[in-house]
């Protein structure tokens, strides 16, 4: 098993990994639990945890006699995300999906078939590959199904309770072209699609209440060749899941062939504890969904004027923001990308571009913003409702000036996410002010003189020294002295001593 | 219009048939009802055979009786249903759920 | 003649009419002849009782009162009402009671109509008989050893026996109209969409409709505008006003043109040709234009409605499954529990056309099925707009017999199907269609003679059957 989890060597190509001769071929459905109020077709609240079937009416109940109405904000966040993934907005109708299982209270799933509201759009991932989406259609969700006795698995349990209060939430299902060629890619591109999904309010995005779940197509095949048999795998309720799955099932399948095996269409389980995919069904107990349109509903037409309205009001996407903010810092490269990318996920780049408007350098802002705001967010991002974006830039300006060293701007960043203050009050309270060239180059000077074992280990070529002597300068300077300007100082006394005679 | 009843041996609906269909809507049927039913099935259709060799090419379906289009309801929170009401007419309930035998098909035991 | 609802309203805002004594008066005719006649499922007596009492005090304490005041009405057992159980006539589900009222039912009782009780009906409205019954066939008033039509056969021998005023039923394939014209009262099926379907138990939602069934002409219309209107609950609402029907005046079909369906007509009984050859020259004498016109799509109407109506059925009726409510026979798993349930919940005739619609529907065969029956609609739809350019109302018989006796169509689901012949093509439609009593036929039975009109055409139907109903024999 641990063996297909295991890292091989890879080939870095548009996300594409070699695995003996075989790429896998991916394509993701993924389902998002629309933002509502309410559910898609009554008023029953659309809400997580509640008590069971607190949340439910005739409607969603599929009473006798009961009769669907559509909900207006669910089509208009469709749309959103339509426009968003760069698809076609068209006129839709809904159908019945019939099969019968418990958590289903009419035993027909409403769903969108073969005219769904949203077709033929594209994701462009932060690494810069595109992914197809084939649609993007609107259905209903079912209730919960809970297993009890047998360890709580379905397999071995003795009976099933059943809680309709997520019956009937509205999702999207968004289903991509088999674009993906990688577990890592499969997880860049969930990770871009929730990003989006969140940025136009369609999604809260939390994977482990189930609110965006994601299902996988995998299938293997060597470059080039038709596509292989597929498998579809269930059951990922995280990034992690996602992106050990869909490798542990490439593994599974180049395996089958590769020992003169075929691989059989089927749906399979990920077990996250076992690291594994197991058989859920095969494609001979495939059901016969017996389609057909829903009489109790009448067709969508979104006009023109309707889809321009939600785009004007749409909020700015994340591929559109990192354009925005790459082109305002002016910086190129691989890990400027990163840092790009970093800063949008996590919603900073409105400090980093009010700094650039402030004249401040972008590199250095983007940087801040990167490592040390990106971390304070990842341990509480409650922590930035104190930072005024107009402070955040005087920080920069100031770091970029000279007036603080780096290890104090980012003393001064900690203290200003915790008061709300501006940068040159806690400078100056903590007795920050920039040493002048003069008083640098005479404290390095006494702490060479100081610890002249020390300095004869640097010049033999012992470079680890080079630390321990930033360290004694930071020491006699009370932290005021520029890191990068001591280097720059004992490279200089080591040029000097060493063209002494 | 309508002829009188057909020919089982060209009867369009065979047992196997009827035996598929009953399993994806969850009806159990013995052999004879099996029997009866296809070639009930069978009579039906035949009547409609006139209708299914219609040209009807170039020509939309009409799902619906009604041109309306764009129904929506605001999303608006309405009062539901108490837990009691809900429950009250269910065969099985336990914790505020309704309880159902195991979901899976048990397979038949083996001699 | 026996008084209209606006009489019988009028005498109880006057105090003439004690609303409390009218019930009762039903009722005693309900105990005396309902065990013979099994028109009810449940009979609500106390309940009228109660609002009848209510009715009486607001009366005498001079507060207003509804356009229905003191009215006693029976209603279709697949009409949900709240505390009382709705059953459809199936086992499947004998011990539910909606927690809900169907929006029609709302709008009676807000006009203070007083309901007396549930009928009687094929199981989930399939069927021409109301011989398909779990809870036993309802017998014709007019003879007790025919059957009184479906599937709102309850709601029709309730109006002919005097049980009710007036009654609702619903009507998918004919199951008001065909009753109608067996039990010698008047049946209406709006247009599709003019009345709320929310609360009535679905057959084939693109079909169904609620409509009123009553003595007269005049209280079907009344009926009808209070019941009708926009309704949120349903998507296929129209959202268009209640039509204006009651009241107008009907003395004269001066510059009507109407058109008489041969391929409706040309089946039928001669008794009942005959009947409609009169009453085609009732209409002539009172001003209008009357031939014979051909509309050969509407033979195609019958196939297609034993494809499509099967087909939403066996949809809507997945939901029984012994999880939430109604029966549950017991097994070791899910599915064979549900399957177990609904085997011993549902009819024989409910079965077959679950059975035949989950056939149509299946991957590979919808297309030629469903999709040709619904493509087979709309050649429908389109020579039905033809018909109406030249004339404002068609004429047929509301089925090609009179009642037949008990038993003999039970067994020979075709037989049974063709009594809908003529009024399936206006559920196609979507079209409103009405059933007039004009005159008798074989064994003294009534006939029914259905006037068609174009969608929100209630109208000029209503007119039309006015003027039948005067020149009735
Ligand atoms: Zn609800």
């Amino acid at each position: 098993m641990s063996a297909y989890g295991s890292e091989r060597q890879r080939r870095r190509e548009g996300g594409a990994r070699d695995y003996e001769g075989f790429e896998c071929v991916v394509g993701l459905e993924v389902h998002c639990e629309l933002l509502t109020a309410t559910k898609l077709f009554c008023g029953c609240k659309n809400a997580f945890g509640d008590e069971p079937n607190t949340n439910t009416c005739p409607v969603c109940l599929g009473l006798p006699g009961s009769l669907p109405v559509l909900n207006g904000h669910a089509v208009e966040l469709a749309m959103r995300i339509g426009l968003a993934l760069n698809c076609t907005v068209q006129p839709s109708i809904f159908h019945r999906k019939n099969y019968f299982y418990p958590d289903m209270p009419k035993d027909y799933q409403i769903s969108q078939y073969d005219i769904p509201i949203n077709t033929d759009g594209y994701l462009d991932l932060p690494s810069g590959a595109r992914v197809g989406i084939v649609r993007a259609h609107i259905e209903e969700d079912t209730g919960k199904t809970t297993h009890s006795g047998g360890g709580g698995r379905i397999h071995d349990a003795m009976y099933s309770l059943v809680d309709y209060n997520r019956a009937g939430v509205p999702l999207v299902e968004i289903v991509s072209e088999p674009d993906i060629r990688s577990g890592e890619q499969a997880r860049e591109y969930v990770s871009e699609l929730r990003a989006v999904l969140v940025a136009v309010g369609a999604s809260d995005g939390r994977m482990e209440e189930g609110s965006l779940r994601v299902d996988a197509n995998v299938s293997v095949r060597r470059p080039g060749e038709p596509f292989g048999t597929r498998c579809e795998i269930k059951n990922l309720n995280s990034l992690r899941s996602l992106g050990r799955a869909v490798d542990y099932e490439t593994r599974r399948q180049v395996d089958l062939l590769v020992s003169g095996g075929a691989v059989a269409q089927e749906t399979r389980h990920w077990d996250e504890q076992a690291g594994h995919t197991v058989v859920m069904r095969s494609k001979e107990e495939a059901e016969d969904y017996r389609y057909f349109p829903e009489p109790d509903l009448v067709p969508l037409a979104p006009d023109a004027a309707w889809q321009e309205r939600i785009s004007r009001a749409m909020a700015p996407l994340p591929a559109g923001r990192r354009r925005a903010l790459l082109d305002s810092v002016g910086a190129e490269g691989p890990a400027m990308v990163e840092r790009v990318a970093t800063v949008v996920a996590q919603d900073l780049d409105g400090y980093v571009m009010a700094a650039v408007d402030a004249g401040a350098p972008g590199a250095l802002a983007l940087s801040r913003a990167a490592n040390e705001l990106a971390a304070a967010c990842a341990e509480d991002a409650s922590l930035l409702d104190a930072l005024e974006p107009g402070h955040f830039a005087s920080l920069v300006a100031m770091e970029a000036r000279g007036d603080l060293t780096a290890t104090q701007a980012k003393a001064v960043l900690a203290e200003m996410l915790t008061s709300g203050e501006p940068p040159e009050a806690i400078a100056s309270r903590k007795g920050f002010e920039a040493l002048d060239p003069g008083s640098l180059r005479r404290a390095v000077e006494e702490v060479v003189a100081a610890n002249s074992a020390e300095w004869e280990r640097y010049k033999e070529g012992e470079a680890k020294m080079a630390q321990f002597f930033v360290g004694q300068v930071m020491k006699a300077t009370r932290q005021k002295a520029d890191g990068k300007a001591v280097m720059a100082l004992l490279a200089d006394l080591l040029r000097g001593s060493a063209g002494a005679p | 219009m309508i002829g009188s009843a057909q020919d089982p041996e060209q009867a369009p609906v065979s047992r196997e048939e009827v035996e598929q269909v009953a399993l994806l809507c969850r009806l159990e049927i013995d052999d004879g009802e099996a029997r009866e039913l296809a070639a009930q099935m069978s009579a039906v259709l035949s009547h409609a055979a006139a209708l299914l060799s219609l040209d009807t090419s170039g020509v939309d379906p009409t799902a619906h009786p009604l041109p309306l289009v764009n129904v929506l309801r605001t999303d608006e929170v309405r009062e539901s249903l108490a837990q009691g009401d809900v429950l009250s007419q269910a065969p099985d309930v336990e914790a505020g759920r309704f309880r159902v035998p195991p979901v899976r098909r048990r397979q038949p035991e083996e001699p | 003649m026996a008084k209209t609802i606006e009489a019988i309203v009028a005498g109880v805002r006057s105090g003439e009419i004690d609303p409390v004594a009218l019930v009762d008066q039903h009722l005693k005719l309900i105990e005396e002849n309902e065990p013979s006649t099994n028109a009810f499922i449940t009979v609500l007596a106390d309940h009228a009782r109660q609002k009848a009492g209510e009715i009486a005090s607001r009366v005498a304490a001079g507060d207003p009162v509804g356009r229905l005041a003191g009215v006693p009405v029976a209603v279709k057992d697949n009409l949900c009402l709240r505390g009382a159980p709705t059953t459809c006539a199936s086992r499947i589900l004998e011990h539910w009671h909606p927690p809900y009222d169907a929006t029609v039912l709302s709008r009676l009782l807000a006009e203070d109509a007083i309901i007396v009780g549930k009928t009687n009906m094929d199981e989930f409205a399939m069927g021409s008989s109301t011989e398909h019954s779990a809870r036993g066939p309802t017998h014709n008033p007019r003879d007790m050893t025919r059957v009184p039509g479906g599937s709102s056969g309850g709601s029709a021998a309730a109006v002919a026996a005097r049980f009710a005023q007036a009654a609702l039923g619903s009507d998918t394939g004919g199951s008001i109209r065909q009753p109608a014209a067996f039990c010698g009262v008047v049946g209406l099926k709006p247009t599709y969409g003019l009345v709320s379907r929310y609360g009535l138990v679905a057959f084939a939602s693109s079909l169904d409709q609620v409509g009123p069934l009553a003595g007269s002409v005049a209280d079907a219309a009344l009926l009808l505008e209070i019941i009708a209107g926009h309704d949120h609950m349903d998507s296929t609402s129209l959202d268009a006003p209640a039509p204006r029907l009651a009241g107008q005046a009907a003395d004269s079909a001066e510059g009507l043109s109407i058109g008489i369906v041969r391929e409706l007509s040309d089946g039928a009984d001669p008794e009942v040709k005959r009947r409609l050859d009169e009453a085609a020259e009732s209409l002539e004498r009172a001003g209008a234009r009357v031939e014979s016109c051909s509309i050969p799509e509407v033979s195609y109407a019958l196939p297609a409605y034993y494809l499509l109506a099967p087909a939403e059925a066996s949809s809507n009726l997945a939901r029984y499954d012994g999880v939430r409510y109604g029966l549950r026979v017991n097994a070791a798993d899910t599915p064979t529990m549900n399957a177990r349930t609904r085997s011993v919940g549902f009819g024989a005739e409910v079965k077959r056309r679950i059975m035949l619609g989950t056939y149509a529907l299946r991957a590979g065969y919808y297309d030629a099925y469903y999709g040709q029956a619904q493509r087979v609609r709309t050649l429908l739809i389109r020579a039905f707009d033809a018909a109406y350019e030249r004339y404002d109302a068609l004429l047929s018989p509301t089925a090609p017999t009179t009642a037949f006796r008990l038993k003999e169509r039970v067994e020979d689901p075709i037989a049974m199907y063709l009594s809908d012949v003529c009024t399936i093509p206006s559920n196609l439609a979507g079209h409103p269609a009405i059933s007039v009593p004009f005159g008798t036929g074989e064994a003294g039975m009534p006939v029914g003679v259905q006037v068609m009109a174009p969608a929100l055409a209630e109208a000029v139907m209503v007119r039309v059957a006015t003027i039948l109903e005067q020149a009735a024999p």
